[in-house]
């Protein structure tokens, strides 16, 4: 982005562009990972072969890599010079959406802190 | 089949409303029928209707913000007047009619003047800074306008049918519920914002794309003018931060119409998330307005300084830095409202830290004044009266920070004397340096100066006496939004304050004058040259008004000042650069889809506030059909032949040459 001699404007590629080399092949690769993660989410759901705590957290680790999937073979995001921009949109999004998400929580939690437990204040009430 | 709509929603017995919507209605069939019996009316269609050009609309969005303007200081001093009657006594305004006139001023100044003027000039100047032709999507453009127009409409025509939201222009659950607002206020401001905020997020995308994709050869990132990245900043938080803002809306809708529970009292609802969420998108709106603004101001004051911007790059670190700070303040929006230390601490700290960047930036602006050759126009006047009335809306921005001062400020006037101190001095002196400076760009000739000097003076004048006195009030515990009051000590400062709202009001109507004399002494004022202001960035090396196509040629950018460079390499050699190769030019086709869609939108709006259903899908439809049509356009484009081409930049060629002549004749 600090590179100043280079013409960017012309060498940045807009998301879904370069489909037409890349053929149908990475779409059906995509696909089969996208449709494997999907099926393994579902049986580990209802399995007992794992550890029944560590449910919630493999069905996170595979959430996350199923966007991966996305990203790479639908979205074609890549770590190319052709792809700064793409990438960067991308960064600022999660970043936002997790400030966002995150404060929420955090706020909201918080939220009673100066406050009366609640049956205590249905006590008075009374 | 006309659902809760009926002749008792028009308020026949409210001689107010009443009076001013007869006004509106007069002056409105006026122009109307002037436009229609003078024969503009295909003039009109043609060329700004149905304009796709980035400066038509851009001239489009300022004239809608200074309409709305108007309306909005009109609730502005009813209030002003109220509260100067309404010791010990009613005043003049019921409170139902004092509380949707709160209402209607902020949603109006907020999202029909301030957006509507600060997208307005960005479309305007943004493409013909970075020295291209069109802006990424130029109907796309079109619809983004026409559906604000659309917004504002609704608004206004809540003023005769039915009434407006009672609830603030943000309109806080339980109050905005359905269980203690019934009528249809609250829905008029929430389908206003809806459509809207669609306009808005469609213009960020468009100048987000138009910033970072469009550029003329060799314009890098870092050769960008200074309201360029300010824009983009801007635009980033559009698009980041419009999507809370309708979704929050959606939520609050779906409790009125469907009987969902987000936010009521009972069933589990939760109206804190409303509130936390609605400032999760008002503080990124906040910056939204005042980062372009700072572009503005450094435009303006490095052109009548005849210096380059002081420190460039620690502007652009500054405005990137609020860019993503913005997001991570919006607590400071509601410390009273049950947080523990904990959070108000980050909170506060983090609103402490975001006056950082800012800082940054009104010293880069004071030494980028030093040793420079000031000409007071009125443009730099504003930006002078920005940078004393901001450094003090700031400060006490920062006082507000600090939580514990806020538990006692909060709700007080004092508040509202800090946003407006901020809003007006900041974000509104802003506009109007912008509008004073790139005027001449629009329209081919200067404002009136003496008459602009005066407006100014007025303004500036008039906010001190009308908001200093909100912070004494609000220090002797005044809260906002009183119908009347009884307290004798806060009699005088109300009254002041009232003083400074018709000092204001002198300020407009100057503006007004300015306008019209300007328009009658146009030859006078004409500007030849394309170069009024001995400008420093691209806009200026065209000519004004620009022809349709911007530059004739794009040109080649090989510095940071590209237009300053290419002007002094001229004088120097008493030449202009040799006649480029002329071509063809291709230019997106007018197309009214932007104002037919904006008519359904607005029909749709309209019936799903009074609950006409039938309508809504008409409208839907209607909507749709028009996206299909234009989806399925055959011929996009039309071609400016290269006679016409060379015709054009000759002309402007030639007006420079005599320039660059009488300089030699001079010397």
């Amino acid at each position: 982005m600090s590179d100043e001699t280079s013409d960017f404007g012309t060498s940045d590629v807009a998301p879904g562009d370069e489909g037409a080399e890349a053929g149908v092949g990475t779409y059906l690769v995509g696909l089969g990972l996208a449709l494997l993660l999907t099926g393994v989410s579902f049986f580990i759901a209802r399995t007992h072969l794992v550890w029944a705590p560590s449910i919630p957290v493999a069905l996170i680790v595979l959430a996350i890599a199923q966007m991966g999937v996305h990203l790479v073979f639908f979205l074609h995001i890549t770590t190319g010079p052709d792809n700064v921009n793409n990438v960067m949109a991308l960064a600022f999004g999660v970043l936002i959406v997790l400030l966002l998400l995150t404060g929420s929580l955090w706020i909201m939690w918080h939220l009673n802190h100066n406050m009366m437990p609640m049956d205590q204040l249905m006590r008075m009430q009374r | 089949m006309l659902g809760k709509l009926s002749w008792a929603a028009v308020p026949f017995d409210q001689p107010i409303p009443m009076a001013a919507s007869a006004v509106v209605a007069c002056v409105m069939f006026g122009v109307l029928a002037w436009v229609v019996l003078k024969g503009h009316l295909p003039y009109l269609w043609n060329e700004w209707i149905t304009s796709v050009d980035h400066k038509r609309i851009g001239v489009m969005y300022c004239l809608l913000a200074m309409v709305m303007l108007l309306r909005g200081f009109t609730d502005a001093i009813m209030m002003r007047s109220q509260q100067a009657l309404a010791f010990h006594s009613p005043g003049y305004l019921p409170p139902e009619h004092y509380d949707q006139i709160f209402s209607a001023h902020g949603t109006l100044m907020i999202f029909f003047v301030a957006m509507p003027f600060i997208i307005g000039l960005m479309n305007f100047v943004v493409p013909l800074q970075l020295g291209i032709r069109d802006v990424a999507f130029p109907t796309l453009n079109s619809v983004g306008f026409w559906l604000t127009a659309s917004g504002a409409l609704l608004v206004n025509i809540s003023l005769v049918v039915g009434e407006f939201s009672r609830a603030t222009w943000l309109p806080y659950p339980p109050l905005s519920e359905l269980a203690y607002s019934p009528g249809v206020g609250v829905d008029y401001y929430c389908w206003a914002i809806q459509i809207s905020g669609v306009g808005t997020l469609l213009s960020g995308v468009n100048l987000v794309t138009t910033v970072l994709k469009m550029h003329a050869p060799g314009m890098t990132y870092l050769r960008m003018p200074m309201f360029c990245w300010t824009t983009l900043a801007a635009n980033l938080l559009i698009v980041a931060a419009f999507p809370i803002l309708t979704a929050t809306l959606a939520m609050l809708l779906l409790d009125r119409y469907l009987g969902f529970h987000f936010f009521t009292n009972e069933a589990g609802g939760n109206m804190m998330m409303f509130v936390n969420l609605i400032w999760a998108w008002g503080h990124p709106e906040v910056y939204i307005l005042i980062l372009p603004a700072f572009g503005i101001y450094s435009e303006v004051i490095s052109t009548f300084s005849g210096k380059p911007l002081f420190g460039y790059r620690s502007m652009v670190i500054a405005t990137m830095a609020i860019c993503i700070l913005a997001f991570m303040v919006w607590l400071h929006h509601f410390f009273t409202m049950g947080a523990g230390a904990d959070v108000n601490a980050f909170f506060g700290i983090m609103t402490t830290i975001i006056a950082v960047p800012t800082g940054v930036k009104i010293f880069n602006w004071l030494f980028t004044m030093f040793a420079g050759r000031v000409v007071f126009s009125t443009a730099l006047l504003w930006s002078l009266g920005f940078m004393v009335t901001f450094v003090v809306g700031g400060m006490t921005g920062v006082l507000l920070a600090v939580p514990p001062a806020d538990f006692v400020l909060h709700n007080s006037l004092f508040l509202v004397a800090h946003f407006h101190n901020v809003l007006i001095g900041g974000m509104l002196f802003g506009c109007f340096a912008g509008y004073t400076y790139w005027f001449p760009k629009a329209f081919g000739f200067r404002l009136h100066e003496g008459l602009g000097k005066a407006a100014f003076w007025c303004w500036t004048i008039g906010f001190y006496v009308a908001f200093m006195p909100l912070y004494v009030l609000g220090l002797e515990g005044m809260t906002r939004r009183m119908q009347h009051y009884d307290v004798p000590e806060w009699r005088p400062w109300v009254l002041l304050a009232a003083v400074g709202a018709v000092i204001i009001m002198a300020g407009i109507i100057l503006q007004i004058t300015q306008l019209v004399v300007s328009i009658r002494h146009r030859e006078e004022l004409r500007d030849d040259t394309g170069d009024p202001w001995n400008g420093r960035s691209l806009e200026w090396a065209t000519a004004s008004p620009p022809p349709a196509f911007n530059f004739a040629v794009l040109p080649t950018i090989s510095s940071e000042e590209a237009y300053w460079d290419l002007k002094q390499r001229a004088i120097q050699q008493s030449l202009l650069s040799p006649e480029p190769s002329y071509d063809d030019v291709e230019m997106p086709r007018n197309s009214p889809t932007g104002f037919i869609c904006a008519f359904f939108a607005t029909m749709m709006g309209f019936a799903l506030i009074w609950h006409i259903w039938w309508l809504v899908g008409v409208a839907f439809v209607g909507a749709f059909a028009t996206f299909v049509v234009f989806a399925w356009r055959d011929h996009d484009e039309y071609v400016i032949p290269v006679e016409t081409v060379a015709r054009i930049d000759r002309a402007n060629r030639a007006a420079r040459t005599k320039v660059l002549s009488r300089m030699r004749a001079a010397r």
